[in-house]
């Protein structure tokens, strides 16, 4: 069964539709890796999923759940999209940590702060902000991080930063972890490192939506690749499918300029 | 001699007035000013426009003006209102004038900060599940502070030596006094006022430089 269905998904800014009948769905335990050139949309289809843009058509299905529909303003209430958003993790291109904290506090904060509102809260206060920093400590040691917990974001450099910001999103344990370029922002020579974070993620079957221009590695950790061009999905198929025998003539045109580079 | 230590323990004691105004503006203006700052950022266009003249019309006149305005206005448009008798109405409209003054400078300051702080922690708050004003107070909220600290502290400095403004509604502030000895013959009385405010402000100084320190911990 899908965990997520994306459903005719459509989103213009004015004139210029950067999202145009957008269709697919995603298995649980899958990755998915969405190449393409720049403006082709990719970005733009994750803020979506992550309610940072509201799309003008379409609706998003999760566990056979309508969490969001364009044509039905029920389902976009401000209050309840906050707790939809839980469902997906986003790791952006340039981490967006929170400066003024540790890097252990990075990865609490959103759960240290959705713990308060539990009616029950205060009762168990100190046994759940126990279990948070457990749980933040394992995450951190998962992304190899163990030695910098105490670390402010500047101390550290932008890998680090950026297995942090994964830290940090699985933190609330999504559904669905998405990641936007998450390696564009890095100099060629560390992107290894975190690129290894997110492999170790596919090993251990973690949903994921993956944008990237890393063609090496959509090809190695992903279960299926989308092609999208001009706010459509040209292609998509298995790894050896979408890069060893593309259909689509857009496709072998992209494909082939990128291994000339 | 006696006569040196009855001028500085009256000068003493009317640059307490000065203070009281000081601390009670920033107490009063630091807050309306944030209250102000997202007047005028509202995404309601009557409500920013609003705003906006109002902030054009505090800052396009003068704040003596003002405190002429506001002290004198209501029985002058026979209002339904006055302030109360003797100093302490005097104190409590230079108070009120003065807040609203400093608030609107400061509103802009604040919004200035505020716009600076990048869009991507507004997003990484909210893909985290935060609420807007959690992440307005968790996450942008210290940021602006050290971003504004220094151009505050201007205002703040600033604001020290406005205070004796507050004489031309009758407060009796260390200026007004000195200048009653003036008056009498007595010229060092006034040039001792500028010792006044030089340690207030020295002392200020030190406090604002300690506070930027304290936020050195992290970059933005």
């Amino acid at each position: 069964m899908a965990i997520l269905e994306v459903k005719n998904i459509e989103k213009c800014f004015g004139n210029l539709c950067v999202l145009k009948k957008i269709d697919f769905s995603l298995e649980k335990g899958e990755s998915i890796a969405i190449i393409g050139s720049s403006g082709s949309g990719k970005t733009t289809l994750l803020r979506c999923l992550n309610f940072l843009e509201r799309p003008d058509k379409g609706s998003i299905i999760i566990n056979d759940k309508v969490i969001f529909d364009a044509m039905d303003p029920a389902t976009q209430r401000e209050r309840e999209v906050r707790k939809k958003r839980l469902h997906f993790g986003l790791v952006f291109q340039n981490f967006n940590l929170f400066p003024q904290y540790t890097v252990l506090k990075n990865v609490t904060l959103a759960a240290e702060l959705l713990a308060k509102e539990d009616s029950d809260f205060k009762h168990n206060k100190k046994a759940v902000m126990q279990e948070i920093q457990t749980r933040g400590k394992m995450l951190l040691a998962q992304v190899g991080l163990s030695d910098k917990l105490d670390n402010y974001p500047h101390m550290i450099s932008g890998g680090q930063q950026q297995r942090v910001a994964i830290a940090r999103a699985l933190a609330l344990e999504p559904d669905i972890l998405c990641f936007d370029e998450p390696t564009s922002a890095l100099d060629p020579e560390i992107t290894g490192e975190v690129l290894k974070v997110i492999r170790s993620l596919a090993d251990r079957n973690t949903t994921m939506i993956i944008v990237t221009h890393e063609m090496d590695f959509a090809r190695e950790v992903a279960d299926r690749v989308i092609f999208m061009d001009e706010g459509l999905i040209v292609e998509q198929g298995s790894p050896e499918e979408l890069f060893g025998n593309p259909k689509e003539e857009r496709t072998k045109q992209f494909i082939s300029r990128y291994k000339k580079d | 001699m006696n006569q040196i230590y009855v001028i500085i323990e009256r000068l003493s004691g009317s640059f307490l007035l000065n203070s009281k105004l000081f601390l009670l503006t920033l107490l009063f203006s630091l807050p309306l000013g944030l209250v102000i700052a997202f007047g005028t950022m509202s995404h309601f266009r009557p409500l920013r426009w609003l705003v906006r003249i109002f902030v054009w019309i505090i800052r396009g006149t003068p704040l003596m003006l003002q405190l002429v305005i506001i002290f004198y206005g209501p029985g002058l448009l026979n209002m339904n209102f006055s302030w109360p008798g003797g100093d302490t109405g005097r104190f409590i409209a230079a108070t009120v004038a003065f807040a609203i003054n400093y608030a609107c400078y400061f509103s802009e300051i604040f919004r200035g900060g505020i716009e600076s702080i990048s869009k991507g922690q507004d997003e990484a708050g909210q893909v985290l599940g935060m609420t807007k004003s959690q992440i307005f107070f968790k996450v942008t909220l210290l940021q602006v502070i050290k971003r504004i600290l220094p151009p505050v502290g201007n205002e703040v400095i600033t604001l020290v030596k406005d205070t004796s403004l507050a004489r031309i509604i009758a407060n009796k502030e260390i200026i007004m006094m000195a200048g009653e000895y003036s008056s009498k013959g007595f010229i060092w009385p006034l040039f001792a006022t500028g010792i006044y405010f030089l340690v207030f402000v020295g002392v200020l100084t030190i406090l604002l430089d300690w506070l930027e320190k304290k936020l050195n911990y992290f970059r933005t």
